[in-house]
């Protein structure tokens, strides 16, 4: 166990290594607690390290789309200084600039899309790619063996699967689940691939940006209204056992529901991941703001610490978005017995 | 990029790469999976249940055949009961036969020494009665001559019937 936390300790140090030159080379107060928004937000560019002057990132496709001009591709490196390669409105190109908060504009000032494959994105499709490998050649393995017990990838699916279908899905939506099952594996295994790889050092902050988590939310709230039963609207919009007056409160209360449902799931998993990246950057930096080996032995031993309750983190908070999003759907699937004596 | 803003860009890749994804994934993951798995708990049940009946048959046959046995014993038991009594019965027959058999024999052979002992006596008899009828006839020859000798003939007569 302490072999296991030393080890851990010392892939971490090399973790801080990376920001270490960075902040040494700029200098004030404010720049040595900088990278920690900016490793949190999305970026046109993905930032490794920067030893002295030079940086090791990965120029992303930059994808505009405007009604005058159409369809535009650039790379990220167009926006940038040679020399700092940093992003300012003084770096545009054919008409564009990325400024130094990350923000896209045009210099005109007419209205476009932004579409880019940013850090976030391209850590999307990490996730995807391996969840797609994974699940297929889970599924794989049962079209060449049929139903026998699982191995390989099979075995590490299987009983997520199972526990997606039995823990979640039957028991929180009902007799109706099986058609939900196979949406909130996916849920479960996206949100979790996303918050673990979402760990690594260098690893983007993807199921912590509110993008993301509000995609998953909107998802499971269109999936909720359409699926939803007569007994579900009835009780938005004609509550059961309410006197009629009482009802102009309830029904806006009701139909406000509808809505914060899906927005306590979206900002649930934002809030819960970006505040772990956050305290795990926040004790990076002291040892900058102190640059003192004691503080830093301290709070390499804290950061250790805490990515081992964020890997708790991470699965409890794929759990509780999959089970929320099921009970949602199980609360607009479920008939009630009870609506005649109303 | 903002931290609480979404990105119009994220947005658009993260909800056309997830429903890709979704749909990818659905069809050619979880429902192949999710029916193999279902095919397979099917598969164990039925063989539960399989087992369940074979066991029950079993039980059922061992009944059975525990049922058979006891029957089987209780016709063995009749049998050498029936056979017991048979042969008792004829021995007990075949004794009673011996002892009629043999009482009627000593009776036989009571009436055949009665008959012998009948006929020996009676020849006994006649003999007896010859003699005297010869010792008559003698004496009375011989008294007619001498008394003396008359006696010594019957002595020598009588004599001669204790040899007889």
């Amino acid at each position: 166990m302490t072999r296991k936390l030393l080890v851990l300790s010392l892939l971490l140090s090399a973790f801080m290594l990376t920001f270490s030159s960075q902040t040494f080379a700029e200098g004030s107060e404010e720049d040595k607690t900088s990278f920690i928004m900016h490793h949190v937000k999305d970026s046109h560019e993905w930032h490794f390290a920067t030893f002295g002057h030079s940086h090791v990132t990965l120029p992303l496709p930059v994808i505009v789309y405007s009604g005058d001009r159409g369809l535009e591709f650039f790379s990220s490196s167009d926006f940038q200084s040679h020399e700092t390669h940093a992003f300012g409105k003084e770096f545009a190109h054919e008409g564009y600039y990325i400024d130094e908060h990350d923000h896209m504009g045009r210099v005109d000032g007419a209205s476009f899309i932004d579409l880019s494959i940013t850090k976030n994105v391209v850590m999307m499709f990490i996730v995807m790619i391996v969840l797609a490998s994974l699940a297929l050649s889970a599924a794989n393995h049962y079209k060449k063996n049929g139903a026998v017990a699982p191995k390989g990838a099979a075995a590490l699916i299987e009983p997520i699967v199972i526990f997606v279908r039995d823990e979640i899905a039957k028991t929180a939506i009902g007799p109706k689940y099986k058609k939900f099952v196979p949406y909130l594996i996916t849920l479960f295994l996206f949100i979790w691939f996303g918050n673990l790889l979402g760990l690594l050092p260098g690893a983007a902050n993807m199921t912590g940006n509110i993008a993301v988590t509000m995609v998953l939310a909107v998802l499971t709230f269109i999936i909720t209204n359409v699926n939803g039963n007569k007994d579900y609207w009835k009780h938005v919009f004609a509550t059961p056992g309410v006197p009629i007056p009482m009802l102009l409160i309830i029904v806006p209360v009701e139909i406000i529901g509808l809505f914060t449902k899906p927005f306590a799931l979206m900002v649930r998993l934002f809030v819960a991941i970006t505040a772990g990246h956050i305290v795990i950057l926040g004790f990076i930096a002291l040892a900058f703001i102190f640059e003192s080996y004691s503080i830093g032995i301290a709070s390499t031993l804290m950061v250790t610490f805490i990515n081992i309750i964020e890997l708790l983190v991470a699965t409890i908070q794929a759990y509780v978005f999959t089970l929320f999003s099921a009970m949602y759907i199980g609360g607009a699937v479920a008939e009630h017995a009870h609506d005649d004596h109303h | 990029m903002d931290l609480i803003t979404p990105g119009s860009g994220l947005i658009f890749w993260q909800l056309f790469g997830f429903l890709g994804l979704l749909f990818i994934l659905i069809k050619f993951a979880w429902k192949p999976m999710l029916a193999a798995l279902d095919e397979r708990e099917t598969s164990i049940e039925n063989a539960l249940k399989a087992a369940e009946t074979a066991r029950n048959e079993m039980a059922n046959l061992k009944a059975e055949n525990e049922k058979l046995l006891a029957e089987a014993r209780l016709e063995r038991d009749t049998i050498l009961k029936k056979a017991h009594d048979a042969s008792a019965k004829m021995i007990e027959e075949a004794k009673a036969e011996a002892v009629k058999t043999g009482a009627q024999m000593i009776e036989n052979a009571k009436a055949v020494i009665e008959t012998e002992k009948k006929a020996a006596l009676a020849d006994v008899k006649t003999q007896v009665a010859t003699l005297t009828l010869e010792v008559t006839e003698k004496l009375l020859r011989k008294n007619l001559s001498d008394d003396k000798a008359q006696k010594e003939l019957v002595d020598e007569f009588v004599k001669d019937l204790k040899l007889n």
